[in-house]
């Protein structure tokens, strides 16, 4: 290995544990969840799976939002760093995403006695998925990496545009989804100790996404130059 | 401008050309027309469901299959001689390029949707003569958006390895508003609803229209900048 | 040939072609490593090398239709833009692949190409291409249907619709019979009369020497030699011969 493969892996030691860190964060919201948050009065212990359902989405949106943000980056500054940075965080956010879209029937199904319906936030967020799933067989298609960003990147910036468009179309349709119980102009109304469980979650999945991303960055950085020796070898 | 428009004019010219020689591409979108229409009459039980409940969903997936059947067409072309080189070289302009692909895709499923529309009418029994100007105006609006990002993905689609699954794999979300829409105002235009049930809709479709339009415009360069 | 509109004026300061560390690689393989060289206006530069030195891919950046990563190339003295409109339409490009439309006539790809030029009369102008090559007789047939020679004779004639100043060859002889190698060699002969700056790619060591002024022997991407052809061809070829036995 060369100076820069070594000094990527040791980086990468550091990185895995901030992975580590992040799982053991992902644990405790599951102990606060479980343990120290009480029971939601009309749905029971299946509504304990908000705490998890809700800051997946949110950080499946955030992790397109910089896939979005990245690519228009990319198409001016030309920057092969903000691709590699782009495809990282679609790889996150698609792992995100689909946790949504697990978690949101798993929720679903005591509730509403359904396990899927077209409602606003499960629909928007299942396009969200295909964007994701889009972008990440684009990516899989082509080989050459400038070629691959420049799609990659007209991909991601069409997608994030896309994005509010599907919101208002689901809107338009009746939603079956609980109504905002958070973001709501009056201010939160879920009890004290509930929301401290939210946020504390949503802290933690941020960082669990920051966490993946910046690892998976540095796997990847490694892999290019690991292949580029192999080629010039 | 003029230029602009005059060099896309040129390059749609071209294309519709080559294709209306070749004819594949059209025959395959109508044989697919006729398929589907045919299939979804049969499939349904007619004392439980009622065509019209049916007829705008059916009319809509007929559309942006057939379409997505043709899209691909405008890119494939390019491919036979390396032809693509040839425009490249010239002092033919990104976005004059997009545009003219652009409407020889619009006169393409324009054209599948003229002939899938009576056929339509025709198969499902469903008043489609007394609404003739809104619903050639909502087809219209409708069209340009899933065309205007069916170009650009088609460019995208073609240059990789699997164009005819690319394609689908990467247009589906971007279906979603357009023909969401479409179906809706289409539905409300058969049951003679106020006009207020579908501006929402309609201005949805127009502000997809636009921003999808200019930001394809703006991007192309990119799918061709090698 | 076709008169182009002159869409800028000719400033004739400095080399036609001046070409300096040039290099481009596709992912982990660095096709053109650091190339330069330069051309007055009127010369010719024949390029030889084994496949996969990066013929190609020099001939593509010179052309407009590669980014370079790094290096620069300047026509004319001007830096060369590749979204400028009046550069691009100084650079003719003769590959191996026609860029000709199989459907479209031989008149029509013609008419096609001129009015993506603007050319100010596009029906004439394809009409003297088409006699200058002896197509006129196919003219109205697919260009799907020609023969091999013919297909070359309509690339040449598309690709220089526009009587651009520096034209550039990739491989040009390849799989021509001996009539449309003829036809070829004296449009070149007739290029370098006219005063055009040529670069060719080829692997015919004999065509390539007759015509050039400088010559050029490409591997793995680099110049291993560059030189002007000077008055004895087999002074150059013994070096020629040397060069590639040590590459």
């Amino acid at each position: 290995m060369t100076g820069t493969a070594e000094v990527l892996a040791s980086r990468l030691r550091l990185t895995r544990w901030g992975v580590v860190a992040a799982l053991a964060l992902l644990a405790a919201v599951y102990v606060r969840a479980l343990e120290f948050t009480p029971l939601e009065a009309t749905q029971g212990a299946a509504q304990k799976i908000f705490y998890i359902h809700v800051p997946s989405a949110w950080t499946a949106f955030l992790a397109y939002g910089v896939v979005g943000v990245c690519s228009v980056l990319y198409l001016f500054l030309k920057d092969l760093r903000l691709d590699r940075f782009a495809a990282c965080s679609a790889e996150v956010g698609t792992v995100f995403c689909t946790g949504v879209l697990i978690s949101g029937p798993i929720w679903g199904k005591p509730i509403w006695g359904t396990w899927w319906t077209w409602d606003f936030r499960l629909s928007s967020t299942l396009f969200l998925w295909f964007l994701f799933v889009g972008y990440i067989v684009l990516r899989g298609a082509v080989t050459e990496p400038r070629q691959r960003a420049r799609f990659s990147a007209v991909l991601g910036i069409l997608g994030m545009l896309l994005v509010p468009f599907i919101h208002v179309s689901v809107t338009l349709f009746r939603t079956l989804h609980p109504q905002p119980v958070v973001l709501k102009p009056e201010g939160p109304s879920l009890p004290g100790s509930m929301l401290v469980t939210l946020l504390f979650s949503f802290l933690a999945f941020t960082l669990m996404y920051v966490g993946f991303v910046v690892h998976r960055y540095t796997l990847a950085k490694l892999a290019e130059v690991r292949e580029a020796e192999a080629g010039d070898a | 401008m003029r230029d602009v428009l005059a060099q896309a004019l040129a390059v749609a010219a071209k294309d519709l050309k080559l294709e209306f020689r070749r004819r594949t591409a059209i025959f395959s979108a109508l044989v697919f027309t006729a398929l589907v229409l045919a299939i979804f009459n049969f499939a349904r039980d007619p004392t439980a469901v009622s065509a019209t409940a049916l007829a705008p969903g059916v009319l809509w997936i007929t559309f942006t299959f057939a379409g997505l059947l043709g899209l691909n067409r405008a890119f494939a072309i390019e491919r036979e001689n390396r032809a693509l080189d040839g425009l490249l070289l010239a002092p033919v302009s990104r976005s004059g390029l997009y545009l003219g692909k652009l409407i020889g895709n619009l006169v393409f499923v324009g054209l599948v949707e003229a002939i899938a529309l009576p056929l339509f009418a025709i198969f499902f029994n469903v008043p489609v003569w007394g609404v003739i100007g809104p619903l050639v105006g909502v087809i219209a609006l409708a069209t340009v958006g899933f065309v205007a990002v069916g170009t650009i993905m088609s460019a995208i689609a073609v240059g990789t390895r699997f164009a005819d699954l690319m394609l689908p794999v990467l247009m589906l979300p971007f279906l979603m508003p357009p023909v969401t829409g479409a179906v809706q105002v289409t539905a409300r235009l058969f049951a003679a609803r106020p006009f207020a049930e579908v501006v929402g809709w309609l201005k949805l479709l127009v502000a997809y229209d636009i921003v999808f339009v200019v930001i394809c415009l703006l991007v192309f360069e990119a799918v061709l900048d090698e | 040939m076709s008169a182009a509109p002159q869409l800028s004026p000719a400033v004739a300061a400095g080399p036609a072609l001046e070409v300096s560390d040039l290099a481009r690689g596709f992912g982990p393989v660095r096709a053109l490593r650091g190339v330069s060289f330069a051309l007055e206006r009127g010369e010719a530069l024949a390029v030889f090398g084994p496949n996969g030195a990066g013929k190609s891919t020099l001939l593509r950046l010179l052309a407009g239709l590669l980014r370079p990563e790094r290096g620069s190339i300047r026509l004319f003295g001007h830096p060369f833009n590749r979204s400028d409109a009046a550069q691009r339409v100084r650079i003719g490009l003769i590959s191996h692949a026609s860029l000709l439309y199989d459907g479209l006539t031989g008149r029509e790809n013609l008419e096609f190409t001129a009015r993506c030029y603007r050319l100010s009369s596009p029906r004439e102008a394809a009409q003297r291409a088409l006699e200058s090559m002896g197509l006129v007789d196919a003219a109205d047939r697919a260009a799907g249907t020609y023969s091999r020679g013919m297909t070359q004779r309509l690339a040449i004639a598309r690709a220089l619709l526009h009587d651009p100043e520096i034209v550039l060859l990739d491989e040009p002889f390849t799989g021509l019979d001996t009539r449309a190698a003829g036809v070829l060699r004296s449009l070149l002969e007739r290029l370098r009369a006219d005063r055009r700056t040529l670069v060719l790619v080829t692997h015919n060591l004999e065509e390539g020497l007759e015509l050039a002024t400088q010559v050029a022997l490409q591997v793995s991407g680099r110049f291993v030699m560059l030189d002007r052809r000077g008055d004895d061809p087999s002074l150059w070829r013994a070096r020629y011969a040397e060069a590639v036995a040590g590459a």
